[in-house]
């Protein structure tokens, strides 16, 4: 690859500015200025596309982006846009794109929309800063700086459950962000820099101090793994669910558990490095949390008749793959995770949506209430069902491509028993989504009260998560084309891999 | 005598303090001529300073020890600023929330009150000898119990009597200790400081020097004087009182540890472990505390607390550096505190009350002054990428790297039990299912908001700037031994 200077090195600081400026001026809008606030909400969010298209394809031609400036006495404040981060930016603008198509038109009629759409997009810049962090501390800097801007998104409603959920949100994310915090001091103290390197930084270290640097990853995943809902550190995860159905969606799909997931990602490769952490004993113990956690998720999601619990526990599960895919530390299991970043971003993302629609259009909020409501609501329901499908795994939809090759790493790695996991949890998936969807369709549903005079859902509600479920499709199908996210993952690969 | 920025940066509040007071109608205006003033010739001395590294004047020609010698260097200036800028900006505030005939009384006492504060402290940043030092301390004494009681009600005057009693116990510990020193050494002047013999009279002296400052900066178990003394005061006074007064003794605490070193590694651990005593207990008063400005003033206990374990942090070893550390968190906590005390101010007047547990019954919500305390305390807490949390960086840095866990493990308590009581306020702002009345958007928003935000974004922003202010801070080498 060869390295070319950045004909505008600014790039990735404007993509961060496309919504941390527009943050302010969302806050300042009378919630009357419905229009405005569409305007520059949809506009930004495009703009950003638009940005990160430009910035994807220099990327693919070897164009290196790097800024930074000093905070401390040789701590930076660092962004670059290397090609994981990339991926990763890429999920967040166009998910951000669709999920504010979404929240207009959920939200446009409650209360405090100025502060919704303010901290909305605060939450978006503080996740591209997240993917374009160079080092630990400006990753720590976007990590807290998103806890505080989705905190009051979870409390939207402003309702006692709400508080309580809220609450216990931000004791999970501020603990593992001050854990964070000692871990990324650790870091600063023990190595000297906090840079993300392909390759890692520790590999001294790991060598002189083995037990400093075992305390140290077992410090900075665990700090992760409460946003990646982690088992034991997953709880919050379900209980945030009382948030409004946008908020959940960008939650679950982009923000909150993919900072924690790519966190892991950046700390395996890039500040250990994949044989550091081999050597030092730590990958193992790692996949065998991240299969608990699959396991588990799964196992309770079973149980839930609330749709967004289900769906939360089902997160759980998901995310998991990805810590797995990590940690099975084999380049192919590592193309699995990678697109499975991106794959459960579209699908979980669908299928809050669409659970956001029955609530909205319907009033159903079990499992129980589902029946007939795909004749109700079809192509919302369509949309859930496809992403249902995928998620269980079925060919060739996104869910099959991420599951396939982990199994194939796993093979690669050695690990056999991760095949039975993959089916097992597969199986599992199924067991809680084929219900749903059999309920939907297949069970008759004039014994639910209509709920009468309720309007009827518009495109700007039933649009989105018929374009994620079509994305779904296609990222799976055409998993081969050139910047397809497969593809790209094979990229980032293969530069993680490079040492 | 030519006009040299040291004499003016000095001098232009002492007269504007008597012009203010022999002319109470024009207080206001004065007021805010002496501070651009004053705003002036501290820009002017910080070019200076910048461009010489340290700046030395004797006043009126004479030459210590017989006269008395002004001095500033990277560390005198950064507090200089701090002191004007937090001041213009509170002043600013000062000057709406005064408005009305009520007030006129407040209005006339506010500014000359205010302007001979601003001297002492402009004195104490600046002075290069312990007698004038005991000078200075006592004119912000007069002049801040003088704010502290401005509000008339009975419980500030009784808070007022209380910091008065603690704040002349603390001055007589200090002259004490200067005493002992003239008759040990014949010399007051921080040059034959540095060069006395040790012996035990000095180390009396310091010690009752010490005990006298750490009395007049709170710190646990001396705070006792701190919390309704701040919290009873008008807004305009607890945010001066808090982010700028208890900051004087704290300096003068630094200075003279370094021309008069602890004698001892465990002196220096003592220090840290009241730090420690202050974080915790402050921490609990914060939590249990009713009132919303009686919050704000235990979280000043706490932070002083915080300072003085920054200074610790690595031992008496680690004293070259720490300092350094403990000055950023006294940048961070005299801008963030001010907008908080003004931000909680301004809720009280909107709101009408500033009892936390009934926050959220009202549908009064004045937001902008809400999302300007949320600011501040991210700043407090020492949530990146802010001041506060550059400073909590440094000291657990410094600590880590010295292997005293023990203070990383209290100042991450610490963090957690602020998140604890700030987030009971801010649960308040964001709630509304008891409410019965509709909420309306945007309300109570004033220009009286602005200098609280601005001081507010002023502590998260200057956290990206700690390079250069910590460059800054080190020109003439303030604790290099060459006054």
């Amino acid at each position: 690859m060869t390295l070319l200077s950045a004909d505008m090195p600014l790039l990735p600081l404007f993509i961060l500015l496309t919504s941390l400026l527009a943050s302010p001026v969302l806050f300042a809008l009378p919630e009357s200025a419905a229009r405005l606030r569409t305007g520059i909400n949809l506009g930004m969010a495009a703009l950003k596309v638009a940005l990160v298209a430009w910035l994807s394809w220099k990327v693919s031609q070897g164009v290196i982006y790097d800024l930074s400036f000093t905070m401390l006495p040789g701590l930076e404040f660092k962004l670059q846009a290397d090609p994981l981060a990339i991926l990763f930016i890429a999920l967040s603008a166009i998910l951000w794109l669709i999920t504010t198509v979404y929240s207009v038109g959920y939200l446009e009629r409650g209360p405090h929309r100025a502060r919704f759409f303010g901290f909305f997009s605060l939450c978006v810049a503080a996740t591209v800063g997240i993917a374009m962090a160079g080092n630990l501390f400006t990753f720590l800097i976007f990590y807290e700086l998103l806890t505080l801007a989705t905190y009051p998104l979870v409390i939207h409603r402003g309702s006692a459950e709400a508080l309580r959920a809220g609450r216990i949100y931000l004791i999970y994310t501020l603990v593992g962000g001050l854990v964070l915090l000692l871990g990324t001091l650790g870091l600063w103290v023990l190595a000297g820099t906090t840079d993300f390197v392909p390759g890692g930084v520790l590999g001294a270290v790991a060598n002189d101090q083995r037990l400093a640097a075992q305390l140290l990853f077992v410090v900075l995943v665990g700090a992760l793994g409460v946003k990646a809902a982690l088992v034991p550190f997953h709880a919050w995860l379900p209980i945030a669910m009382v948030a409004p159905a946008p908020v959940s969606a960008l939650l679950h799909a982009v923000a909150v558990v993919k900072a924690g997931a790519f966190g892991i990602m950046r700390v395996v490769y890039e500040v250990f490095g994949i044989e550091t952490a081999q050597v030092l004993g730590l990958t193992a113990p790692l996949a065998a949390l991240a299969a608990v956690t699959i396991l588990y998720g799964s196992l309770r999601a079973i149980t839930q008749d609330d749709i967004k619990k289900r769906l939360a526990y089902s997160t759980v599960s998901q995310v998991s793959y990805i810590t797995l895919g990590v940690a099975l530390a084999s380049p192919i299991a590592a193309v699995g995770a990678l697109a499975h970043l991106i794959h459960q971003g579209l699908m979980k993302i669908t299928m809050f949506m669409a659970a956001g629609n029955l609530a909205e259009g319907l009033g159903v909020k079990k499992v129980s209430a589902m029946d007939g409501v795909g004749r109700a609501m079809p192509g919302t329901m369509l949309a859930f069902s496809l992403a249902a499908l995928a998620m269980i795994g079925l060919p060739p939809l996104a869910g099959f491509v991420s599951k396939w090759y982990l199994a194939q790493g796993a093979l690669d790695a050695g690990a056999a028993w991760v095949i039975a996991l993959l089916l097992g949890s597969s199986l599992l998936n199924a067991v809680y989504f084929l219900p749903m969807l059999h309920r939907a369709w297949f069970r008759d549903g004039s014994d639910t009260p209509e709920t009468p005079g309720r309007p009827r859902i518009g495109w700007w509600l039933a649009g989105p998560p018929i374009t994620t479920a079509l994305l779904v499709l296609v990222v799976g199908s055409f998993a081969n084309a050139p910047f397809s996210p497969l593809e790209w993952t094979r990229f980032v690969v293969s530069i993680e891999y490079l040492e | 005598m030519t006009l040299d920025p040291l004499t003016l940066v000095v001098f232009a509040p002492l007269f504007g303090a008597m012009a203010a007071f022999v002319a109470p109608r024009a207080a206001a205006a004065i007021g805010l001529a002496t501070m651009a003033l004053t705003g002036a010739a501290v820009a002017w001395l910080a070019t200076e300073v910048h461009a010489a590294g340290a700046v030395r004047t004797p006043l009126g020609g004479w030459e210590p020890p017989l006269g008395i010698a002004l001095r500033a260097d990277g560390l005198s200036v950064a507090m200089l600023v701090l002191t004007t800028g937090v001041g213009l900006l509170v002043s600013l505030g000062a000057l709406d929330s005064f408005k009305g005939t009520a007030n006129a009384r407040l209005q006339q006492y506010f500014w000359p009150l205010w302007l001979l504060l601003l001297t002492g402290m402009n004195g104490v940043y600046l002075s290069t000898d312990i007698f004038n030092l005991y000078v200075m301390i006592e004119v912000i004494a007069l002049a801040a119990v003088g704010l502290t009681v401005l509000s008339g009600t009975r419980a500030a005057l009784r808070a007022g009597l209380e910091y008065m009693y603690a704040s002349i116990l603390g001055a007589l510990l200090f002259l004490l200790g200067v005493g002992f020193v003239y008759l040990q050494i014949g010399q007051l002047d921080f040059a034959g400081l540095i060069g006395a013999e040790p012996s035990a009279a000095m180390s009396t002296a310091l010690a009752l020097m010490v005990v006298g400052l750490l009395l007049k900066t709170a710190l646990f178990p001396l705070h006792f004087w701190l919390p309704s003394a701040h919290a009873n005061a008008t807004a305009p006074a607890s945010a001066l009182l808090s982010g700028l007064v208890v900051k004087a003794a704290l300096y003068i605490f630094l200075r003279l540890t370094t021309y008069m070193p602890l004698p001892d590694e465990i002196l220096v651990a003592l220090i840290g472990a009241l730090g420690a005593g202050a974080v915790l207990w402050g921490g609990v008063q914060a939590l249990r505390a009713e009132r919303l400005k009686m919050l704000v003033a235990w979280s000043t206990v706490v932070q002083i607390g915080l300072i003085f374990i920054a200074f610790a942090r690595a031992g008496q070893v680690g004293l070259t550096e720490s300092w350094k550390a403990a000055a950023l968190l006294i940048l961070a906590h005299g801008a963030a505190k001010a907008a908080m005390f003004l931000s909680a101010g301004r809720i009280k007047d909107e709101i009408g009350h500033d009892i936390i547990r009934d926050l959220d019954r009202t549908p009064v919500r004045p937001t902008l002054a809400q999302f300007t305390f949320a600011l501040a305390a991210i700043s407090l807490i020492g949530l990146p990428p802010s001041l506060g949390f550059i400073g909590k960086w440094s000291l657990m840095e410094g600590a880590m790297a010295a292997g005293y866990w023990h203070w990383v493990a209290v100042t991450m308590v610490g963090t957690l039990m602020s998140v604890g009581y700030f987030s009971r306020v801010m649960a308040g702002f964001l709630r509304f299912d008891r409410v019965r009345a509709p909420v309306a958007e945007h309300q109570g928003w004033a220009l009286a908001d602005l200098p609280p935000l601005v001081l507010a974004l002023g502590a998260i922003g200057l956290g990206l700037a700690a390079a250069p202010i910590l460059s800054f801070i080190e020109l003439g080498y303030p604790f290099g031994m060459t006054p």
